[in-house]
């Protein structure tokens, strides 16, 4: 019941090649397993799988093995120049792109082929980052052969563009684990965008601020009421909400806004330089130059992401997700608790949505632009947990980054194929390792008080 | 979507009243669910307009400083009026309507066809601009006689479509990846390749700086409805009549086919579908392949029909207008038919609307938002008007969604 769905398997394909693996792997004949002992070697991992992890196994290994290949056919056949990764003003360093693109390349396949033979374990996460890591690296050095490239400058844009992201999956995540599903975090973005936008402009930013999160707050409480009151489909339901918000935006914003044009100007914020922690080398430049909406959302993750699994607030925010008929009857309001989520979920993407306002110091038509559908997409990466969405997020935010380097640098891939690379990426990781989370088990169903 | 394909209705599951009058219109009027396909969705389209009325009053902010309500009203009423008049008081607004209907329609079965089979394709745009692709590549460089090239073409943006169509299906059927993320993921993947294609010597225009491509030569256009008239204006084309075939197969596959049965069981009750031998993997990616393909035919029919060209942007909004479409005719065949007209006599008022009044069209993405809204809240539609009748649907639901 959500986002992200156990694969179909077909009825009859599902016990026989469970069982005609068997042989195959070389363990004993199943006669010869006492059912103490299957279990004992089960958690181990050694003796069976269930065909849902050989699929999921089979996918991230295909996906290995694609990489290997692209770095072979790709990035091996560079013109051989050197890329220089500048870290801070006066320290870079080198590297050649080719033997690193065999290295990368043989790497990933011998991991493709241990992720298809040994099925998945503790150790796939681990490596996938290792992996991602060293192909994006491989990547770069190929891209910006015989160019200097500024390594800080990108980590930094990066956590910059994935800071409405991360406000978005937060707002998704408060959502969902509260048991609704939120396709309407576009809308609520785009409408804290708006609202920062024109109050800010009549009164200045902070308020803009603060009225951007109660208008997207009310927004929020529209599709938990249209949920809750009226057993509307929330996936229908967040979706109008989208088009709501675009189309009310688009329609002011060319028949209010583009008139007046002292009511879509704010006072841009700033930067803010952390005193002494700025100073640190490489980290210093990267998480302590940056805006407060960096600095707030890296609190919000921390404290939602504790909050949700060390306080008595989240227990409940979680047992309504999971099974609101048995919260129900340990005495928590269900119906109430999804309201209060909600309306917080709203005021973090209304804070979210100004971002933009912030940042450029006006609202352009549908200036978020599918951001928040991606935030969607980082909600299910990140799987439903505030650490490993801002994990999904940085992802995100990296390839944008990157997309934006690159197309200064000229590196003759054509800026439309980096532009793309943000969705190819999230599709490529959702489709791989998407397979793993499991939503909130009772997400978009009504629930009926008793 | 268990409502929305199987709409509760009593009528028709009785015999024919032996008494009652025999009259066709009458029978087929009894037939018909009357609270659910038509109280409902008029009374959703009414409240929409009046919301909008309202929205076009607050936002005249010129007249509300100067108090000037009066003025206010006239607005509405010139913004309602124009957006009518636009639609059909003149064979050139016909026309306009006609154009905005096909695409609308074509798109509005892509996302039909998913519904049936309890799924959701938000892909219609990148479904319409791979179609758009196939076909106009089709229609710039073949130079043959237009009986051959024109229906070449429409069916390279059907296969088009349905290439693109398929990969949300695989990805779903085969890796468990949702459909909403894979096809809104796919979306902008597809507008970021036509750009970049029609900034390459194969399809970009020579002359031209903007991304925009060569253009179909008017052997390869779709004949013009009215071309007999001899007025060059009128700009409806033969993919209107594309777009109403489609629908009549749309009928044809669901009701008077086993896979359309199929589909429909998926879409119904998905584990009963499995128990009685139908393979959902499969099914879900020939749904999505049917999908595209109307979406390509889409795309098809917009580039070498209206525009005559290709651009990044020629599917516009129609991909998710497509859902509203699909939502107000309930995914029926003519349901979805008569949705589609509508909205696009909206669209096509809508243009004279800004023309005239200076009234954005945004306006009819919001009534269109709205009308999808309260279409899905029937209920919220009974406690405003207070509609006393009995059995009103719940509303639209996706059966076993994403299990």
């Amino acid at each position: 019941m959500g986002l992200v769905s156990a694969p179909v398997d077909e009825p009859s394909d599902t016990p026989s090649s469970a069982d005609a693996e068997r042989p195959q792997r070389g363990g004993p004949p199943p006669t010869s397993v006492g059912p103490g002992e299957e279990a004992y070697l089960g958690t181990l991992g050694f003796l069976e799988e269930s065909p849902e992890n050989k699929r999921r196994a089979r996918n991230i290994g295909i996906a290995y093995l694609v990489a290997a290949v692209v770095c072979l056919v790709v990035f091996a056949r560079g013109d051989g120049g050197v890329s220089t990764f500048g870290i801070s003003d006066d320290s870079s360093f080198s590297v050649a792109g080719i033997p690193l693109a065999w290295f990368t390349a043989v790497t990933l396949a011998a991991l493709g082929g241990a992720q298809i033979m040994r099925g998945t374990g503790k150790w796939t996460a681990a490596a996938a980052s290792v992996a991602a890591i060293l192909f994006v690296f491989t990547f770069m050095a190929w891209a910006a052969a015989g160019q200097s490239f500024s390594l800080t400058g990108t980590l930094q844009d990066a956590l910059k563009a994935a800071t409405p992201l991360v406000l978005g999956a937060l707002a998704g995540i408060m959502c969902e684990r509260s048991g609704i599903i939120n396709i309407a975090i576009e809308g609520l973005l785009l409408s804290g965008a708006f609202t920062s936008a024109l109050v800010g402009s009549l009164t200045n930013i902070w308020i803009g601020i603060v009225a951007a999160m109660i208008a997207s707050c009310l927004l929020a409480l529209l599709l938990a009421w249209l949920a809750i009151r009226f057993s509307v489909d929330q996936v229908i339901a967040g979706f109008a909400i989208n088009f709501f918000v675009l189309g009310l935006t688009s329609f002011l914003d060319s028949r209010v806004l583009t008139r007046n044009p002292d009511y879509n100007s704010v006072k841009t914020i700033g930067d803010i330089e952390v005193p002494i922690l700025s100073d640190i080398p490489f980290i210093g430049p990267i998480l302590f130059e940056q805006s407060f909406y960096v600095y707030t959302a890296l609190a919000l993750v921390g404290i939602i992401g504790w909050a949700l699994f060390r306080t008595k607030w989240g227990l409940r925010t979680r047992a309504v997700g999971e099974h609101p008929q048995a919260a129900g009857t340990l005495g928590v309001n269900v119906i109430r608790r999804r309201y209060y989520n909600l309306a917080m979920a709203g005021a973090i993407a209304g804070f979210g949505g100004s971002w933009w306002t912030a940042d450029v110091g006006r609202f352009n038509e549908n200036i978020t632009n599918g951001r928040g559908f991606i935030a969607l997409a980082v909600v299910i990466v990140g799987r439903w947990n505030p650490f490993g969405a801002l994990l999904a997020a940085l992802l995100f935010g990296f390839a944008d980054a990157l997309a934006l380097k690159f197309s200064f640098l000229g590196t003759g891939i054509p800026s439309e194929f980096l532009e793309m690379a943000p969705f190819l990426v999230t599709l490529v990781v959702v489709a791989s390792f998407g397979r793993g989370a499991r939503p909130p088990k009772a997400l978009g169903q009504p629930y009926e008080q008793q | 979507m268990t409502e929305v394909a199987n709409p509760p209705t009593p009528e028709a599951s009785e015999p024919d009243d032996p008494t009652g009058p025999s009259n066709i219109f009458t029978r087929i009027w009894a037939r018909i669910d009357t609270t659910n396909a038509v109280v409902l969705p008029g009374l959703a389209i009414l409240s929409a307009l009046i919301i909008g009325a309202f929205v076009i009053a607050l936002s005249d902010i010129d007249k509300i400083q100067d108090g000037d309500w009066f003025g206010i009203l006239d607005t509405i009423v010139d913004a309602y009026w124009a957006l009518i008049e636009g639609a059909f008081f003149s064979l050139n607004g016909w026309s306009e309507t006609l154009i905005a209907t096909t695409p609308l329609l074509l798109a509005g079965l892509a996302v039909a066809v998913t519904f049936r089979a309890g799924l959701f394709n938000i892909g219609g745009t990148g479904q319409m601009l791979l179609g758009g692709v196939f076909a106009v590549y089709i229609g710039f460089t073949m130079t043959g006689p237009g009986p051959i090239q024109v229906p070449l073409a429409v069916c390279a943006g059907l296969f088009g479509g349905m290439l693109w169509g398929l990969i949300p299906g695989i990805l779903k059927a085969r890796a468990g990846v949702h459909e909403v993320i894979s096809t809104i993921m796919l979306n902008f993947i597809a507008s970021s390749f036509v750009l970049w294609l029609l900034k390459t010597d194969a399809f970009g225009r020579e002359d031209r700086a903007d991304p925009i491509s060569k253009l179909v030569a008017d052997e390869g256009r779709l004949p013009r409805v009215f071309g007999f008239l001899d007025r060059p204006e009128l700009r409806a084309h033969f993919g209107f009549f594309i777009a109403i075939g489609a629908c009549i197969f749309f009928w044809w596959l669901l009701e008077r086919t086993t896979l359309g049965f199929e589909i429909r069981s998926q879409g119904s009750n998905a584990d009963a579908a499995r128990y009685a031998g139908m393979k959902p993997a499969s099914l879900i990616i020939i749904s999505f392949a049917i999908a595209g393909s109307f979406a390509g035919l889409a795309g098809a029919t917009e580039v070498i029909g209206t525009q005559g060209r290709l651009t990044q942007t020629f599917a516009g909004n129609i991909g998710f207008d497509a859902i509203a479409v699909a939502l107000l005719g309930r995914s029926t065949p003519l349901g979805t038919a008569l949705a589609a007209f509508l909205f696009g006599a909206l669209q096509a008022g809508g243009q004279n609307m800004q023309v005239k009044t200076g009234v954005p069209i945004d306006l009819v993405l919001i009534m269109r938002a709205l009308i999808v809204l309260f279409i899905a809240a029937p209920q919220l539609m009974k406690l405003i008007w207070r509609v006393k009748t009995d059995d009103a649907s719940t509303g639209p639901k996706f059966a076993g969604w994403g299990s």
